[in-house]
């Protein structure tokens, strides 16, 4: 059984009076035990709503969240808010983006780290200073008895990362979720951040949901990727599979459009044209169809469901999707 | 002669202290001591991390700040000791792309208003009629619609605004034009859109440019020849190419394999050079080679004497003591460059640089 499965989750904003907009439509995906399952795609594509809705902090009021998201037997998006406080730092832990805006900025590091070993683990006093200087040290802090002293703002951006990935850790929780947890971070330092996620999943078995609009970073780190497209899941594969062979035509364009370090020089590159505003309803067709290709109208006969054109366990959400003309090659596992 | 040259240019913000008497207690070395061409009808790539100057540096050639020390040279005037009146003129010709399309707008003034203020500003164009004529040319380039002229920033996306600012520069027919972040603000598939359009301006106009970027994958795709900056100067100069496919600063080292590349079977295969630590202040620089804090190879003597940047060839420069015996293979590391130099469990590495060398020399 998988420790995390999303089921249908739809989350809609909007209350009295205004027009609701759907951020997430109908989103399903599945993280075992030890995985790595990356949710990719474009600002305004719902990755992040997505994972606040897990955490249950997408505010009460003016959202409407359906679907179910079954985590280790229960359902956390019918879970009463006393229930998911005591899960949410101890069995299911966030990273986000900002480290400084996600830390408070008039409390010392220590204090903040001290109080998840308190409110989780009971720990007290000496007991748990210990412990948080063991943690910071884990995520490789230099002197950590002396950061515990220190401010949020006397910490560089990577530094403030690994301490909230610290705080994230101190728990030993059994689902990661890190939205975007390198995107304000430099090229070198987001290195040391992937690498000790890695190590951390690695060692402790942690399972891990990583959100991200950076495919470098997919390919490195997850086993699984679910490619969202505003709002749905357009393509869902192993890691390997689905960078050898991008079968919708967004995940296509999005791998086609990116300059690549490693890749000859000269040839221009091939975007993807119009913007994500350049989108239908899905309910009324396929909402990548503006921006396609290879678009046709048996695209805006109401909405494309998931197939697997091409392997099993590959799944794709359209109806022209870019296949070879010889069929498929086995891709090694 | 190039179009455009810099020679020891030197940017330091004083750091103030007190109430009543400004002291000046020290300075931050932003850029500090950097030389480059920039020939005509080629792009410049400048590259490096937060803080390393590059931002700086280019605002320094456009003079938004000033110029503590060195020369700009730009077709033959040097910049930096220009009269502020005279110098104004000279903007027609060297213009600025900002990173931020959004705040780099007016949101109060429509797209007409914006475009012709530098043309006013240049005297270029008899009457309103005239200029909107060229506007119009000018938007139809970069791929915006006629009727743009009179909407407003936030009616735009944000790849479209960042065209606004393209054409912004455009209009006063520049020669060269500074690119800082071009396209950072942009999602992933608008990024290659804006990219190409650079390109093919570049082609159409003959123009030049200067990009500034910390992502090294658009870099090396626009880019003719690339200069890599660390803490306020230029580690590494050579051709895009070559810069590629032989590093031989340990930084570019350690920048090329950090960059994620979007296939599992180059990310399975390679190897990480991960660097120990953070980037120094650029108000406290370290002594001698400035890198010599996080290098994985760093020696007694690169604490003490700073290497200048010097040509190994081919237009390949290097300011490293020690470049020709790292891409030997000859000199050991004196640091981990794998997982242990970021998790807590390796022994502090701090100050081992002068320590024999520990465990297996492998070369990368």
């Amino acid at each position: 059984m998988p420790l995390l499965s999303v089921d249908e989750l739809t989350v809609t904003f909007g209350g009295r009076g205004r027009t609701p907009s759907t951020a997430v439509d109908g989103v399903s995906f599945t993280v075992d035990q030890g995985q790595v399952v990356g949710l990719v795609g474009e600002s305004g594509c719902g990755k992040s709503v997505t994972s606040l809705a897990l955490m249950g902090l997408l505010p009460r009021k003016g959202v409407t969240i359906g679907g179910r998201a079954v985590f280790d037997g229960e359902d956390l998006l019918a879970m009463g808010p006393k229930k998911l406080r005591d899960m949410r730092g101890s069995k299911l832990a966030m990273i986000f983006q900002d480290p400084l805006s996600s830390l408070n900025p008039v409390i010392p590091i220590g204090v903040q780290v001290t109080e998840i070993l308190e409110r989780h683990r009971g720990l007290k006093g000496e007991a748990a200073r210990k412990e948080a200087a063991h943690l910071l040290d884990r995520v490789g802090i230099p002197d950590p008895r002396r950061r515990l002293k220190e401010y949020p703002h006397q910490l560089s951006g990577g530094m403030r990362q690994r301490a909230l990935i610290a705080m994230a850790v101190a728990c030993a929780p059994r689902l990661l979720i890190a939205d975007e947890p390198t995107t304000a971070l430099d090229v070198t330092i987001q290195a040391q951040i992937l690498e000790l996620l890695k190590e951390l999943v690695d060692q402790e078995g942690t399972a891990l949901l990583m959100i991200t609009h950076d495919l470098g970073v997919v390919a490195g780190l997850c086993d699984q990727v679910n490619v969202l497209y505003a709002g749905k899941a357009v393509e869902t594969a192993g890691r390997r599979e689905l960078f050898a062979h991008p079968t919708h035509p967004y995940a296509h364009g999005l791998l086609g459009s990116i300059p690549r370090l490693d890749a000859p020089r000269g040839e221009p590159l091939n975007p993807i044209r119009g913007s994500i505003n350049d989108k239908i309803a899905w309910a009324d067709g396929c909402a990548f169809a503006p921006r396609c290709d290879f678009y046709t109208m048996e695209c805006l006969t109401g909405t494309p469901q998931l197939t697997e054109p091409r392997t099993e366990g590959h799944r794709v959400r359209c109806v022209n999707p870019v296949l070879p003309e010889a069929p498929a090659e086995e891709v090694p596992a | 002669m190039s179009l455009l040259e810099l020679d020891g240019v030197k940017v330091h913000f004083p750091v103030k202290r007190g109430l009543l008497f400004d002291r000046t207690v020290g300075h931050v070395y932003a850029v500090d001591g950097v030389s480059l061409k920039v020939e005509a009808g080629q792009t410049y790539g400048l590259v490096g991390e937060s803080g390393c100057g590059k931002t700086t540096l280019g605002r320094a050639v456009l003079r938004l700040v000033d110029v503590t020390d060195g020369e700009v040279v730009f077709d033959g005037t040097d910049l930096a000791k220009l009269p502020e009146e005279e110098m104004r003129k000279f903007r027609r010709r060297l213009q600025m792309v900002f990173q931020d399309p959004l705040g780099s707008l007016n949101p109060r003034q429509n797209i007409e208003s914006i475009l012709s203020e530098g043309m006013l500003a240049h005297g270029i164009g008899a009457n309103q009629e005239e200029r909107r004529e060229k506007i119009k040319a000018i938007l139809q380039r970069v791929g915006l619609p006629s009727n743009a002229l009179s909407r407003y920033p936030h009616e735009f996306s944000g790849g479209q605004r960042q065209r606004i600012g393209i054409a912004r520069a455009l209009v006063l027919e520049p020669d060269v034009i500074i690119c800082d972040e071009p396209v950072s603000a942009l999602d992933v598939s608008i990024q290659a859109q804006v990219v190409n359009l650079l390109e093919e301006l570049q082609e159409q106009l003959g123009l030049t440019y200067l990009v500034i970027a910390h992502d090294l994958a658009v870099v090396r795709h626009i880019s003719d020849v690339i200069g890599v900056m660390y803490l306020g100067s230029l580690v590494e100069e050579a051709p895009s190419d070559a810069l590629y496919a032989a590093p031989k600063h340990p930084y570019t080292k350690a920048l090329m394999s950090a960059v994620p590349v979007p296939d599992p079977e180059v990310e399975d295969r390679r190897e990480r050079i991960l660097l120990h630590g953070d980037l120094p202040s650029p108000a406290n620089p370290p002594a001698g080679c400035r890198f010599h804090t996080r290098c994985p190879w760093a020696q007694p003597r690169c604490g003490q004497e700073r290497p200048v940047l010097t040509d190994v060839g081919d237009g390949h420069k290097v300011a490293c003591h020690f470049a020709a015996e790292i891409e030997s293979g000859d000199l050991p590391l004196t640091r981990p460059t794998g997982v242990e130099a970021v998790v807590g469990t390796a022994a502090s590495t701090e100050e081992s640089a002068g320590e024999p060398p520990q465990g297996d020399a492998k070369t990368v």
